[in-house]
């Protein structure tokens, strides 16, 4: 025991290591839950589902594929996709400046709308230009909760959040409520699967990645485990004080996601837009204000 | 590698000259009651996604460049399914002046499935038996070509007729002359 203890605070002092073991961890934890999700899906529509481990599967197949690209840029575009997720999780977990963490997001998913208008693919382009609007309904929502952080603790930073005994959830209820939208469009759930669903290939035949194939749509995949990965840490921080709490809400909010999913039939993207500037941005800034006054 | 591309097939499906019974049929398969996507089939809209081409209906004079294309679209490895006997030879619409014949004069078919429409059950046992193919094709070992389904479109030659039934037939005959004539008394 004691020895693992001492393996454990080793790995937690030691960077380089930390960030590896995040890094390894972090894609697996989104698989898993992404099985978890698929399955869920399934019982609720009464079928028997994949196999739990079947994003595993999946992504390994992909990365079988023989390659197959347009042109060079995609490449590059899906690549730095990822590694700009890699990087905000990075930061998250090393408790960094969130607006920072934020940023570096928000250009991962720039870097993945620029892969899609790289192409000539017109529903590339639909998948593309709705991402943006997704991330117009998104990004103040997430801008606002970081600006509610700094009122309560006042600083940016990470790590002060994780230093301060109290829990986030009861001064930010709302917010996290906001905050759920959020992640449901990030996530790209029922209602909100504009951009490129899971479920339904159909509409615009999976939008922004139609023209990944193979190892490309693999790298694509891996950065949407890792995107998982991030949310449900944050949703974790809403409860940084207890790790089971943290954990059971995260999973809370994952399950609200599936049962959202499946309760819902896809909406347009301007009804998306609307919803997100009034419902949850006033209830965010209702918190916000509720913060300041205290 | 070989394992994980066995259980992940995803599928785009490819209507050529159907009467849409088979498409009916193939889109019960994804349904609760069958549920295929228990073997990790996925059903994209994307041949570059995709894994195995599901063709329903037999292939016509315009229809047989899209086919090409599609196929060519999908990276390797890749199955090719003709669900139904329209991709096999033609089926009913073998004759018809457009009609080129089955999918196998444009691209490989590496399984037939039978049936007018085949029940869903043949259907997922058809995409079964592809993934094995799948498997075997990632490895680069050789597949054997399939057999066509065989054409009985003639029933079974009917029983001869013994003297028994011949009487029976001229009573049943004579009844019903009786009958007529009953009537056009009345
Ligand atoms: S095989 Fe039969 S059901 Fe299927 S497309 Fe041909 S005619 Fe229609």
């Amino acid at each position: 025991m004691e020895l693992l203890d001492k393996i454990g605070s080793y790995c937690l002092h030691t960077p380089w290591l930390y960030a590896l073991l995040v890094l390894i961890a972090a894609p697996v934890a989104g698989a898993l839950l992404t099985g978890i999700d698929r399955k869920l899906t399934a019982r609720m529509q009464g079928r028997m589902g994949p196999p739990l481990l079947q994003p595993f599967y999946d992504t390994v197949k992909l990365f079988c594929k023989s390659p197959m690209v347009l042109h060079r840029p995609q490449l590059i575009y899906a690549t730095l996709h990822l590694v700009f997720m890699m990087a905000a999780l990075l930061l998250l977990a090393q408790g960094r400046d969130l607006l920072m963490v934020l940023f570096v997001q928000a250009f991962s998913v720039i870097c993945l709308v620029l892969g899609g208008m790289s192409v000539r693919s017109p529903y590339s382009w639909i998948g593309s230009q709705r991402k943006i609007m997704q991330m117009l309904g998104v990004e103040p929502v997430f801008l606002l909760m970081i600006v509610a952080l700094y009122l309560r603790d006042g600083s940016f930073l990470g790590s002060d959040l994780f230093a301060k005994g109290q829990p986030l959830l009861p001064s930010m209820p709302l917010l996290f409520l906001a905050f759920l939208c959020a992640v449901a469009i990030e996530f790209e759930k029922s209602p909100f699967d504009l951009a490129s669903s899971h479920h339904a290939h159909q509409e615009i035949v999976k939008g922004v990645t139609l023209e990944y194939s193979g190892p490309f749509l693999g790298l694509i995949e891996i950065a949407h485990f890792y995107e998982i990965a991030f949310f449900f840490g944050l949703m974790m921080a809403f409860w940084h004080t207890n790790i089971i709490i943290g954990f059971l809400l995260a999973s809370a909010g994952m399950t609200f996601m599936t049962i959202l999913d499946n309760s819902f039939a896809r909406l347009t993207p301007h009804w998306m837009l609307r919803f997100m500037w009034t419902v949850p941005l006033s209830m965010a800034l209702a918190n916000l204000i509720w913060l300041w006054v205290k | 590698m070989s394992k994980a591309i066995s259980k992940s097939p995803w599928v785009v499906h490819f209507n050529c000259n159907s009467c849409n019974g088979c498409d009916i049929e193939f889109l019960a398969c994804l349904t609760p009651t069958y549920d295929v996507e228990r073997f990790g089939v996925l059903h994209v809209g994307n041949p570059k996604h995709a894994d195995v081409l599901v063709v329903t209906g037999s292939v016509n004079l315009r229809n047989r460049h899209v086919l090409k294309n599609v196929y060519d679209q999908m990276p390797d490895p890749k199955v090719v399914v003709a669900m139904g006997i329209c991709p096999a030879t033609g089926g009913i619409f073998a004759d018809c002046y457009n009609v080129v014949g089955g999918v196998g004069s444009v691209i490989p078919v590496d399984v037939h499935v039978p049936g007018c429409p085949p029940r869903p059950e043949a259907m997922m046992d058809g995409i079964i038996e592809a993934v094995g193919i799948l498997e075997k094709k990632r490895k680069g070992e050789a597949v054997d070509p399939p057999l066509l389904p065989v054409k009985t479109v003639k029933g079974p030659e009917a029983p001869p007729v013994t003297p028994e039934m011949a009487a029976k037939i001229a009573a049943a005959k004579a009844a019903a002359e009786a009958k007529k004539a009953a009537e056009k008394e009345n």
